[in-house]
């Protein structure tokens, strides 16, 4: 698999009149599992979508291997770059099987007929995501971590070298948003891709990402290893909290401890 | 290992597109047998072999005023409006992702029937012209409900009951000039309030035909592109669907067809509305929605059609009885969308 480098240079870019992010430079370490954090409407999402180029900057551009994505054909880039969006939407009774089958769209031309790559490359996202058994059940009808595996599935099936990921966990409870990200973890590994999402509690994103982003107010305020960003002093000024950093025995990652008010001992 | 998994995709999928061709096979022969049964059976009986004799251009005495003059030219103009609604409503419900946006429902055909009426009656126009003018009145509507449901993109609700005002607007427009001209029939006020293909006569099949081949072309080479928009826009772009140029590419096919259909039968109440929910109900996700739909527009118009005239005491305009059909419907469908939130 070819690594690809994914960056963000100058770039300004909102809704309407109203600017959200404003002169971003971001370098997503190839290969790596990089995690946008930051409090609500800080502009992470934004972010995200116009790397993903569902938004169009005002300013800056966005590039992959150089090349701006928003002058990249959109099926030829949709090879490369996969997205998962927030709240993707299941045609009713639709299966499994089918739905995982349509992220083959950007590797099939208008008339051309299915192959067996096209059926191996759906086989390998349904085993990947474990989602083998459910093959033929009704997307309606699976529970929200399942449904979120094949949503994943999905996107493995479009087999891009990078992937970007707008809230995976949303929506889950907590075991679940623990499979996910292992499940990300995993093909991160195996696979070698580029992974990029944005997550919103700080000790998961803290565990599981190789890069830690925390931004603010549409800018990028600090990146780097978890370590390094998930600060007592970078929490005050990103999230506005008071905290406390311990270190996870489990996994040597760095763990925020809100303080508020109330329930101080001494 | 792999290859048993691919095994039985390869099985599913084939099972998928057994079901999806066989639901069209079904529903052509649906269309095909309501097609011989107006050609044969309407106030008198014509045997089905002077049927095909007349088809094939023999001269059959009594027969041939009767199916080829009266008969066929209605038939042949309730299927061809019926695949354009068919083709065109669907393709505007699984854009914006919402049984409701049905260009009956929000407007267009209404829009395509008041420019056709004021062409006819105010510009005293007649033939081709009246089409062209209906589409462009078609798209005119098509872009004033789009730009004012604007807000930060178009959000699907908004936009329907914008499009349900014009609606209303357009409708006491096209009262108004029928009830300003100087000499109107019921008959042609029915058919530019509800849609009829009374009258109905062979050279304006031509038009349709075109009208279909043309948009419809359009729309079936996107048909791809448009299963994908059934997952959400996002999730389309994510896969390569060049999203904004794809919307614009539909509306103005789907509208296109929509509008050529309305300025020769009017706005057929409610087939454009039905025939993608039905559609989604007999195919589910086993492939595209547009042909299946498109047949469906063209049984429900037949359907209607021949229960207009000969299975009620008195005679109806098809609009009529499509009209009776849709509007229980919409009334389930604004229940269930308001306790579910509905997709197609």
């Amino acid at each position: 698999m070819t690594i690809r480098t994914l960056t963000a240079h100058e770039l300004s870019a909102g809704y309407g009149d109203s600017v959200v992010l404003e002169g971003l430079d971001l370098a997503v370490p190839p290969g790596g599992i990089t995690v946008i954090v930051g409090a609500n409407a800080c502009g992470k999402s934004t972010l995200l979508r116009t790397m993903s180029r569902l938004i169009s900057p005002k300013k800056g551009h966005v590039l992959l291997d150089g090349k701006s994505i928003h002058r990249t054909p959109p099926r030829e880039l949709a090879r490369t770059l996969g997205l998962l969006p927030q709240s993707p939407i299941a045609p009713e009774g639709i299966s499994v099987a089918d739905l995982v089958s349509r992220g083959r769209h950007p590797h099939q031309a208008m008339f051309s007929r299915w192959t067996r790559k096209d059926d191996e490359a759906v086989a390998a996202a349904l085993e990947a995501t474990k989602t083998v058994e459910l093959a033929e059940r009704p997307v309606d009808e699976l529970s929200g971590g399942q449904r979120q595996r094949v949503w994943i599935a999905m996107a493995l099936a479009q087999q891009t070298e990078v992937l970007l990921l707008d809230e995976p966990t949303t929506f889950l409870d907590i075991s679940h948003q623990v499979e996910v990200l292992d499940l990300l973890t995993d093909l991160n590994q195996s696979r070698g891709t580029t992974i990029v999402m944005v997550l919103h509690d700080l000790n998961l994103a803290a565990r599981y990402a190789d890069f830690l982003v925390a931004m603010a107010d549409g800018r990028l305020h600090t990146c780097g290893k978890p370590e390094d960003v998930l600060t007592e002093q970078i929490v005050r000024k990103v999230f506005g909290l008071e905290s406390r950093i311990i270190i996870d025995p489990t996994s040597g990652r760095p763990i925020m401890l809100p303080i508020g008010r109330h329930r101080m001992a001494d | 290992m792999l290859s048993p998994i691919v095994e039985a995709l390869t099985e599913g999928r084939n099972r998928r597109v057994r079901r999806y061709r066989f639901a069209i096979a079904v529903l052509l022969t649906l269309v095909a047998a309501l097609f011989i049964l107006t050609l044969s059976l309407g106030q008198s009986f014509t045997p089905p072999s002077d049927v095909i004799r007349v088809l094939l251009g023999k001269d059959v005495p009594g027969a041939s005023f009767t199916v080829g003059q009266l008969r066929l030219p209605r038939a042949l103009l309730a299927i061809l409006a019926g695949l354009s609604f068919g083709l065109g409503g669907v393709a505007f419900q699984i854009m914006l992702r919402n049984p409701l946006a049905s260009p009956d429902i929000i407007g267009i055909s209404l829009g395509a029937s008041a420019a056709a009426v004021f062409a006819i009656v105010v510009l005293q126009l007649k033939g081709p012209v009246v089409p062209v003018f209906a589409v462009l009145a078609g798209l005119g509507v098509a872009l004033l409900v789009y730009g004012l449901s604007y807000r930060n993109g178009v959000a699907g609700t908004r936009l329907i009951l914008i499009g349900i005002g014009v609606s209303a607007m357009l409708e006491s427009f096209i009262a108004y000039i029928l009830s300003t001209a100087p000499a109107w029939s019921l008959q042609e006020a029915m058919r530019w309030l509800t849609g009829s293909v009374n009258g109905a006569q062979l050279g304006q099949a031509l038009p349709l035909v075109l009208a279909l081949a043309v948009f419809g072309g359009l729309l079936l080479s996107r048909m791809r592109d448009l299963e994908a928009l059934r997952l959400g826009e996002d999730t389309a772009a994510a896969l390569g669907v060049p999203v904004a140029r794809t919307r614009v590419l539909i509306i103005v096919a789907a509208v296109g067809m929509i509008a050529s259909a309305t300025a020769i039968t009017g706005p057929i109440a409610f087939v454009a509305f039905l025939s993608g929910p039905i559609a989604a109900r007999i195919v589910g996700s086993n492939g595209s929605l547009l042909i299946p739909s498109a047949l469906i527009g063209a049984t429900l118009v037949l359907a209607g059609d021949y229960c207009g005239q000969f299975l009620l005491p008195g005679r109806y305009p098809v609009g009529v009885i499509t009209g009776a059909l849709g509007a229980p419907y919409l009334i389930f469908l604004i229940v269930r969308v308001n306790r579910a939130g509905g997709s197609l």
